[in-house]
């Protein structure tokens, strides 16, 4: 019964993402990426057991201190090691940043494909609406939204993920718009396939490959952004060891302790750029104007 | 003409769209305002039952939000519930500040945008190119209020060239890079595309071949046609722009109506947070027309009646 939609991901499919990594990896930029955001996400994985200090442990004795023998990244204002803070602040600013594309990608594609696929007067007035959220400044959705919710780091989420949405559904919707002509569909819709199976088993995974894209590049933009909420105190809170907040309480005694504002923010900016290499990399590979052959 | 004026007409539905979507959005605000108004102060029954009625609180859902239209297509939002003054005229002290702060950013992010495209698009593949994509990745990956603060840092503090804090030309100058960076890195990834795109044309090699300077083809033949597609986008720049000024002002702690949000934001001032959003986005929309109409103006290849 399942010998069709069964075969939905077939397995050219697979050996392709096999090829796709292999050459994404061969770009030097991409393996530079995927090399820099390994070590970030290890760090925080075993930030436990690579850490020196626990993330809220507070040497009176030593705050502010410059990076020495015990502390290589100096300390805070209330003594807290300032390298134990961002490998656990990994945790926080990493998992943030997926879990708000995770959220524009699920909301977004849904939204895209139901739309797209009814089409009709349900589609006319979705892409309206989607075209008016697009019409949003992302910050000023992402602040208007937590304006809504209240502060806090799932808000910040919420917001920045809210705002991501309507860029995943006018892609998906073109998609799946277009996929709906397609042979495919037709075939599957004369073996007897109802509409959410044709959306689910067929539709999908045909546009794996722009989701992929479309996430990858959207998660350096969601880390900066849920960074920048936090920064501006709209995100997560102190103590939380969050890159933006770290940044926004070391804001005040980067004249006399720059470290506390440097380094959190250095392990912010090779975090985006390494997703971003690795985003542009497969965008050239996956993009099906610019995919290249072989 | 009658273009301009159909998309002129053609504006008021999505503005409309737009303010429906904030009054949507703040409706489902939890929380009494009157509450916070107080902030705390004790108050009786009646005091609160008046002040709600004052407010037009106590109305129906459908003439609030027919009066919150009102009010937004006015850009009267009442007052403050903190300072109790106008929000409009808050917001009309501190919008030079920000204006200045989004023309020099404005400024940065398009000469260094284009400086770094046109010197990528010109030589695509060479070292130059590889060299200028990866300084506008780098660009494009810093996040802005951390910029912010490592240009205080070495400019303001180690080196002591510049003041951080004021209000005169001098002090827009670390602020205005903070903005223009991120504009410029974007930009340049535009630019360098449209600039490969363009010099492929024939109009291009006819140039070449009458034995003109190549900075002349570049930047007299080819950057004017290139320059189009970027512009065309100039207009979501204006978003960013925005957002930058919103970090910029809270990082270099400059008045603006950025960091007037933020505060608002925090202090649940209402009518503030709704008129600066009403503001900022309508402000977005009519921007994105008038880049659409003008660059009609700059290419006269592309006609207006026809193209609509």
């Amino acid at each position: 019964m399942t010998s069709i939609a069964g075969t939905a991901l077939p397995s050219p499919l697979r050996s392709r993402q096999r090829r796709v990594v292999r050459r994404l990896l061969h770009n030097p930029g991409a393996l530079i990426g995927a090399v820099i955001l390994a070590i970030m996400i290890l760090g925080a994985v075993f930030a436990p057991v690579l850490a020196p200090f626990d993330w809220d442990e507070a040497d009176v004795g030593a705050h502010l201190a410059p990076p020495d023998d015990t502390f290589y990244l100096g300390t805070d204002l209330h003594g807290r090691d300032v390298l134990s803070r961002i490998l656990y602040g990994g945790r926080f600013s990493l998992a943030i940043g997926v879990a708000t594309v995770a959220l524009s990608l699920v909301v977004g594609s849904t939204i895209g494909i139901l739309i797209g696929f009814i089409g009709g007067k349900i589609d006319e007035i979705g892409a309206r609406m989607v075209d008016v959220m697009l019409g949003f400044p992302a910050i000023i959705m992402s602040i208007l939204v937590v304006a809504v919710l209240g502060v806090g780091v799932e808000n910040a989420v919420i917001a920045v993920g809210i705002s991501g949405v309507p860029r995943f559904a006018r892609v998906v919707r073109a998609a799946s718009l277009s996929a709906k002509q397609q042979l495919y569909v037709e075939a599957a819709r004369a073996l007897g396939a109802g509409n959410l199976r044709i959306m689910l088993r067929h539709l999908l995974p045909n546009l794996l490959p722009t989701l992929i894209v479309l996430a990858t590049l959207d998660l350096g933009n969601a880390i900066i952004s849920t960074a920048t909420l936090s920064f501006l105190g709209l995100g997560a809170q102190p103590p939380t060891p969050e890159w933006g907040a770290m940044l926004n309480s070391g804001r005040e005694y980067m004249r006399y302790a720059p470290w506390t504002m440097i380094f959190p923010g250095l392990a912010l900016f090779l975090a985006v750029m390494s997703v971003n290499l690795l985003g542009d990399r497969l965008s050239q590979l996956l993009d099906p104007r610019t995919r290249e052959r072989g | 003409m009658t273009y301009v004026i159909r998309r002129l007409l053609g504006i008021i539905p999505i503005l409309l769209a737009t303010w429906t979507l904030v009054f949507a959005v703040i409706e489902i605000i939890p929380g009494d305002p009157v509450n916070l108004m107080l902030a705390g102060r004790p108050a009786s029954e009646e005091v609160r039952q008046n002040e709600r009625h004052r407010l037009g609180l106590d109305r129906p859902v459908v003439e609030r939000y027919g009066f919150f239209l009102l009010r937004a297509a006015k850009g009267d939002f009442g007052e403050s519930y903190w300072t109790r003054q106008p929000v409009a005229a808050m917001i009309a002290e501190q919008l030079p500040s920000t204006l200045a702060l989004a023309c020099g950013g404005l400024i940065v992010g398009v000469v260094l945008g284009t400086l770094l495209g046109v010197a990528a698009g010109t030589r695509p593949n060479s070292i130059v190119d590889s060299g200028t994509m990866a300084v506008a990745l780098v660009g494009i990956s810093l996040p802005s209020f951390w910029i912010g603060m490592l240009l205080i840092y070495v400019f303001g503090q180690m080196l002591g060239w510049v003041p951080i804090v004021g209000s005169g030309f001098p002090a827009l100058i670390l602020p205005s890079i903070t903005v223009g960076l991120f504009l410029a890195g974007g930009l340049a990834r535009l630019i360098r595309a449209s600039i490969i795109d363009v010099m492929a044309q024939d109009y291009i090699r006819t140039a070449r071949a009458k034995g003109l300077a190549r900075w002349v083809v570049v930047y007299k033949h080819a950057l004017r046609n290139a320059m189009i597609p970027p512009l065309t986008l100039l207009g979501i720049q204006f978003g960013i722009l925005i957002g930058g000024a919103v970090v910029t002002e809270t990082v270099f702690a400059r008045p603006g109506i950025g960091a007037m949000l933020v505060q608002a934001v925090l202090s649940k001032d209402q009518p503030l947070v709704q008129a600066l959003i009403v503001y900022t986005t309508s402000a977005y929309i009519v921007i994105n027309l008038v880049v659409d109409l003008l660059y009609s103006a700059i290419d006269p290849r592309i006609s207006l009646g026809k193209s609509a």
